[in-house]
């Protein structure tokens, strides 16, 4: 599923709004969702999942191409984690 | 603080207009539908955030770390997210490589 199909499902589900809000209302989640975590801050979804950052420290890696040695400083990035109700209705049935 | 979805319904409330029992409901449809296609095993791919894929775990050997017993843990399907490149670039240059 991409946004578009995103949006024309929401669209389909409050035939009261035209497309345009559901487009504009999945920018505006995803949007906020960004700057939240670019502000090292958590998201919380019951029944969704959480997302929070991940500290990763400085290391020596290596240029592919030519081998050479670089540092690459520490950085955070993006984890999210499913919750219960996510992780219980995509695990197989049984 | 945390972002919930008390904050993305106030957010749709104030920014796109829409009524407050709209902006909740859509809260909730955003995420339900999103559920939805996940458990139907479709991958979700939303352009400048992310993408949530599904992983296909076998059984491998676990253990209670309160007994130390061993027990399987079963073949599974799990949630995985790997966010875009834009979203990364955002996170990494807030920090602009310093810690927090």
């Amino acid at each position: 599923m991409t946004k578009s199909e995103l949006i024309a499902k929401l669209a389909g589900r409050f035939p009261q709004l035209v497309v345009k809000d559901a487009e504009l209302s999945v920018k505006a989640i995803l949007d906020a969702m960004a700057d939240k975590l670019a502000t090292g801050e958590r998201i919380e979804i019951r029944g969704f999942g959480s997302f929070s950052l991940n500290y990763r420290p400085p290391r020596l890696g290596r240029n592919p191409k030519t081998g050479a040695k670089v540092q690459v400083p520490e950085k955070y990035v993006p984890h999210f984690k499913a919750g219960k109700e996510l992780r219980e209705r995509v695990d197989f049935e049984d | 603080m945390t972002l919930t979805k008390a904050d993305l319904a106030d957010m749709l409330f104030e920014q796109v207009g829409l009524n407050k029992r709209e902006a909740k409901d859509m809260v909730e449809a955003f995420f339900e539908e999103v559920r939805s296609a996940l458990e139907e095993g479709d991958s979700v791919k939303l352009s400048g955030f992310g993408n949530f894929e599904l992983r296909q775990k076998s059984e491998r050997p676990g253990r209670n770390p309160k007994t130390g017993e061993e027990i399987p843990i079963t073949a599974r399907r799990v949630v995985t997210f790997h966010a875009s490149q834009k979203l990364k670039l955002k996170v990494e240059e807030h920090y602009g490589g310093t810690a927090a």
